[in-house]
């Protein structure tokens, strides 16, 4: 989400994207909406070694507009690390010294694996919108298919944040006896009226695109103003007020300009053209609505008969669950709900509330105590599950 | 955090093998960590700061952070055998409320705090006329986080009052090498700290 990703010493180094297909007719995967869906190809990068006993690996989720690229470079000249870059590296909070982490792009996605803009086996064309309702449940579904083909039988930790922390807690869910531990950060357990308003808003400036055409643009003009707006609000849902006025301000892109000239432009409308501008160039627009869609659906409550508490009833996982006190997207309050469901269950739960005005964005920030609790989380549970 | 290790000893001693525990305030889980270590307990831990919270993570323990006066209500009925209160219960809102909660959440609860009818609190109080301020109570009046401050026989009274049975009293001092001493004879006026084991009636 946020662009700028700062690196630092401790470079994951060259990775390659691999991808991993399965799911074949007649043994498609089922979704939950009731259809069915094969082959499918999920595009998955690692860094690290197993190890001997296969207990140190952790799969990374990646949030909306992620991909399967989390950390290092794609080719020596390559300017950009991968999108978790300052938490994945030798030395680094997910240590590739010592542990073998995955990431892969989530089914429905865009840029590797299997989503609206592939091709659709039986009529040659790509799916738009006729590709199946995806819900998180199903991406982890997928995932679990690429993990078992990867020959682990138990992951150390699954880890993620925003939509990344929904199938986190997800995979704890559906596998419980598949998963140590769990990494929720900046998650909820079900998405706020106010967080699927904003989600709408999105989809409807994409939807009012004419180029859209009902998902049906491969063969032409791409909703480029649809989608580029839709990014412009969500990056206005990942900061903070204070975030942005700091970045900010009221300053204008280009010093000397008349405050009241209609061609003069506040730097935070130039920033946010820009991301919009550069999102469209590396997602697809049908992507964008599918994936919003399936964090809107999510809610592990609804799931279990209004019970949140009823659903980690079963789970073995031990948890570490994160924060951001500036965070209105996904506030405190979502995950602290949470936390208080794990532990009226008596479930092993650790819980910072982390201190920031960084906003939602706080998860791909460089941020101390976030990389030092999941640190030292990873280690205690590497620990206990290799005693 | 020094000030607040005291007593670890006691609780230590008063906690059985494997019993599962909740330490509200834990801090930096120095003390949950030696009940790990010595009777293997199954321990949780409670801290209102950040940082406490990332310090027993570091030790590996198992902790989230929270305000005790709010949230209590969502543990079921004896969800612990022990819930301990080492030196916190003079830090919260309502002290009276967090003691229903903890008794019901708890088998038993092991509450310790500083006593402030020991005796050289009382003279300095009686003599300079100012709130004590000593190695075991080292705030000054404005900055202390214990906002309700109270005596061995204050805590005697809240028995009837809220309710609960005295296990057993293990009122202590502090020896110089930090460890506990128990004051049997007028601990009111000679122990530095009251040690309550309780349970609810």
């Amino acid at each position: 989400m946020a662009e700028e990703i700062y690196g630092k010493p401790g470079s994951a180094g060259i990775v390659q994207t691999r991808y991993y297909t399965f799911a074949a007719p007649p043994g498609e995967l089922e979704l939950q909406c009731g259809e069915k869906i094969g082959p499918v190809t999920l595009a998955y990068e690692t860094w690290g070694t197993p190890d001997r006993a296969g207990k140190n690996a952790i799969l990374i989720c990646h949030a909306l507009s992620g991909s399967a690229h989390a950390a290092g470079y794609h080719s020596p000249e390559d300017k950009n690390p991968g999108w978790w870059d300052w938490y994945i590296g030798p030395g680094k909070a997910f240590d590739t010294d010592k542990y073998f982490i995955i990431c892969s792009n989530i089914l429905g996605g865009c840029t590797g694996s299997t989503g609206p803009a592939s091709v659709n086996p039986a009529t040659g064309r790509p799916f738009g919108m006729s590709f199946p309702l995806i819900t998180i449940a199903d991406m982890v579904k997928a995932q679990h298919a690429l993990v078992k083909h990867l020959g682990i039988e138990k992951l150390l930790a699954v880890a993620g944040g925003s939509m990344g922390g929904m199938q986190a807690l997800q995979w704890t869910i559906s596998y419980p006896d598949e998963v140590e531990s769990c990494i929720a950060i900046a998650t909820s357990a079900s998405l706020s009226a106010q967080g699927i308003a904003f989600n709408e808003v999105g989809r409807q400036a994409i939807f009012n695109d004419p180029n859209w055409n009902a998902g049906d643009y491969y063969d032409s003009a791409i909703p480029v103003a649809g989608l580029s707006l839709a990014r412009m609000i969500g990056h206005i849902t990942y900061l903070s007020e204070k975030h942005m006025h700091e970045k900010f301000g009221r300053n204008f892109q280009k010093s000397g300009m008349q405050p009241v000239s209609g061609s003069s432009e506040f730097m935070v409308e130039s920033y946010l053209r820009h991301q919009g501008i550069k999102f469209v160039e590396r997602f697809d627009a049908n992507a964008y609505i599918y994936i919003t869609k399936a964090i809107d659906f999510f809610d592990l409550n609804g799931d279990y008969g209004g019970s949140l508490v009823n659903a980690f009833e079963n789970v073995l996982a031990n948890y570490l669950v994160a924060s951001f006190t500036s965070d209105w997207l996904y506030p405190s309050d979502n995950a602290k709900e949470i936390v208080r469901a794990l532990r009226v269950n008596g479930k092993n739960v650790n819980y910072t509330d982390i201190d920031t005005d960084n906003g939602h964005d706080s998860f791909l920030l460089p941020n101390d105590l976030l990389e030092k609790n999941i640190s030292n989380f990873l280690r205690n549970e590497y620990r206990q599950s290799t005693q | 955090m020094e000030e607040l290790r005291t007593g670890y000893d006691l609780v230590v001693e008063s906690v059985a093998h494997g019993s599962k525990i909740l330490d509200l305030g834990c801090g930096d889980g120095e003390l949950l960590l030696r009940l790990q270590e010595e009777k293997k307990v199954k321990g949780f831990g409670v801290e209102i700061s950040e940082e406490g919270v990332s310090l027993c993570m570091e030790k590996g323990l198992y902790c989230y952070q929270a305000d005790i006066d709010e949230g209590l209500s969502d543990y079921k009925n004896d969800s612990f055998d022990v819930v301990i209160l080492s030196q916190t219960i003079q830090n919260t809102k309502g002290p009276d409320y967090v003691i229903k909660e903890v008794l019901r959440i708890g088998r038993q609860a092991i509450v310790t705090f500083p006593n402030f009818g020991y005796y050289r609190n009382r003279f300095y109080l009686l003599v300079r006329g100012k709130m004590p301020v000593s190695k075991h109570l080292p705030y000054q009046w404005y900055e202390s986080p214990n906002i309700h401050l109270m005596t061995i026989h204050d805590m005697r009274n809240m028995a009837d009052h809220v309710g609960f049975e005295i296990i057993q009293e293990k009122n202590f001092s502090v020896r110089n090498d930090s460890s506990s001493i128990v004051k049997t004879f007028m601990p009111n006026f000679f122990a530095q700290y009251g040690f309550f084991i309780i349970k609810r009636k």
